[in-house]
């Protein structure tokens, strides 16, 4: 099957001689829910602006669903729907008009583009704010808003620049409940965001980028299969004073009294439970600690940069 | 992209700047509107009674279709410099950008929008001339092909400006330093016969001088110029300017990092 997304040897030096992206190979397939994780400044945007066409490549290719943007970049477009970072709508303009207008950019008639506007702004619930200028909606509905506006036209890969910055929690999980149905529609996702929780979350697949390069591109689940010790959260029948002594484990009390156990690698979470049975404390409820993505992205790129630094001190 | 499409995303660009300067009416279409009344009254009734004859007409009737062809081609200008530049600014041009659309509708779409708002303060100038002269067409093709093609010669204008512009400052440095004086010194309130044959050359090389003949041709039958070659030249210079416009397009000028 063609893939989604196929970046092969993609550069881009900036006018000022900057060297954003240093050859990154990338593929994505059909279907997919992607992560494209990086610190500040390492490509993300970049290599996303670039698949949008928002920033012309340097140099290599880069194909949408089988579409090469040099040769076939109108067919390629077709297939895209871009939620940028930051607001890029007219202001002044009404909700019902952001999004019909761009559906009318992709060569929707007003009365196709009007049902389908209504759908995802009923979808992402904006249809009450559809005759509202957008200026006037919150930063949340201007979110929400950009996401409408890039599914008018029903596109087969959906772009998404930190969707979800600035927004509160209960919204950021009733966005990813909508991304999620959009993904199991069969729409591919590619997402960038520094709430790693987020990519945990929802992606099934992660690539990492640092300083223009790709440093890891595997499933979740292998990025996941490295992490040598995962913390449990474990809260107790009674409220505890302090933290028990674990015979192989480290324990600690967290925020409210919840116990933190260090559990590593090979070690059975069935020996900590006999230990506090031991001593007398009952567990009621137990959960993983969710920054298990966010310590392994701080230890890659940390290695990353500690490898940069060597390079760039062994080159004459 | 089919030719369907395209023509719906053309119809689509073009309904949207309609809807702009519309929607802002009283900064688009009532400010020409009150310029336009106020140069009929001061320099038609009260200082052109004065004057007497321009041309072999009374100065009021030889400044209509100056006026009229002014008010179209700062208009024109201003409404795509300005929408674009704004789209710019608040980056919804991005939404134009990662869409589909070919760069010659884009072109095509800013164009006819600004022609829009150009030809309907034309008309609106046009019925407040009435007020104060009679007006008797000699030649009308020759009015409408020039005065629609001087409209699209400067709305392409004013979307190069915008290509170009990165402030505000420079959205208002043409319209300001280059078209008003051209347009001031383009015959709107002379004939250049006045002119000592020095400065009658001169202003042989302002393109404007030829659009503003050209449409008192075709209204009053008398012209400075050539009334063909006027059209000859508004052509070659629409031809130039589109030819920028889409290099800088394709170029992604002031647009695509």
């Amino acid at each position: 099957m063609t893939n989604a997304l196929e970046i092969e040897g993609l550069t881009k030096t900036y006018a000022s001689g900057f060297e954003a992206l240093k050859g990154i190979d990338l593929h994505v397939a059909q279907g997919d829910f992607f992560a494209l994780l990086g610190p500040n400044g390492a490509g993300k945007s970049t290599t996303l602006g670039i698949v949008c066409s928002l920033v012309t490549k340097s140099a290599g290719k880069l194909r949408v669903f089988g579409y090469d943007i040099d040769t076939h970049l109108s067919d390629a477009k077709l297939h895209l729907g871009v939620v940028p970072q930051e607001f890029n709508f007219n202001q002044f303009e009404k909700v019902f008009d952001i999004v019909t207008i761009q559906a009318g950019y992709y060569g929707i008639p007003l009365k196709k583009a009007a049902v389908s506007a209504e759908k995802y702004l009923k979808k992402l619930g904006l249809w009450d704010k559809r005759n509202t200028p957008a200026r006037m909606l919150s930063g949340g509905m201007k979110r929400r808003l950009m996401i409408a506006r890039a599914l008018v036209h029903e596109p087969k890969l959906l772009i998404l620049d930190e969707p979800t910055a600035g927004v509160d929690i209960e919204l950021r999980r009733s966005m990813w409940s909508f991304l999620e149905e959009m993904n199991r529609q069969g729409t591919t996702i590619i997402l960038t965001t520094h709430y790693l929780e987020e990519a945990e979350a929802l992606c099934r697949n992660i690539a990492i980028i640092d300083h223009g390069r790709i440093i890891r591109n595997t499933s979740k689940r292998e990025l996941l299969q490295q992490l040598s010790l995962e913390t449990f959260l474990l809260d107790a029948e009674t409220v505890l004073d302090k933290a028990p002594k674990l015979d192989g484990f480290a324990s600690r009390l967290g925020d409210e009294g919840v116990l933190e156990i260090d559990v590593e690698k090979g070690q059975s979470l069935n020996e900590v439970f006999i230990q506090l049975q031991r001593q007398g404390i009952k567990v009621v409820s137990m959960r993983t600690k969710a920054n298990r993505l966010e310590e392994l992205f701080i230890r890659m790129v940390e290695h990353n940069a500690a490898e940069s630094e060597l390079d760039t001190e062994a080159t004459p | 992209m089919n030719a369907q499409a395209m023509l719906t995303a053309y119809k689509t660009i073009v309904l949207r700047e309609i809807r702009r300067f519309t929607r802002i009416w009283p900064q688009t279409l009532l400010p020409p509107a009150v310029t336009m009344t106020l140069y009929f009254i001061i320099f038609g009734n009260l200082i052109g009674s004065r004057i007497g004859d321009m041309g072999g007409f009374d100065y009021m009737a030889f400044i209509v279709p100056g006026l009229i062809m002014m008010a179209v081609i700062t208009s024109s200008y201003a409404n795509v410099v300005s929408s674009f530049f704004s789209m710019k600014w608040q980056r919804s041009v991005e939404e134009l950008l990662v869409s589909p659309v070919p760069n010659w509708i884009i072109l095509a779409g800013y164009v006819t929008g600004g022609m829009a708002r150009g030809l309907g303060i034309g008309l609106i100038v046009t019925v407040l001339s009435l007020a104060f002269t009679q007006l008797q067409i000699h030649n009308l093709p020759m009015v409408v092909v020039t005065v629609f093609l001087t409209s699209a010669l400067f709305a392409v204008g004013g979307f190069i400006n915008a290509l170009l512009a990165t402030k505000f400052d420079d959205v208002s440095i043409v319209p300001t330093f280059v078209l008003t004086p051209l347009t001031y010194l383009g015959g709107v309130f002379y004939s250049i016969d006045l002119l000592p044959d020095f400065w009658q050359g001169v202003s042989m090389v302002n393109p404007i001088l030829y659009m503003v003949n050209g449409f008192r041709f075709g209204i009053l039958g008398v012209s400075d110029v050539n009334p063909f070659v006027s059209l000859g030249m508004i052509l070659v210079f629409i031809a130039v300017f589109s030819f920028i416009a889409l290099k800088l397009l394709a170029r992604g000028k002031g647009i695509r990092h």
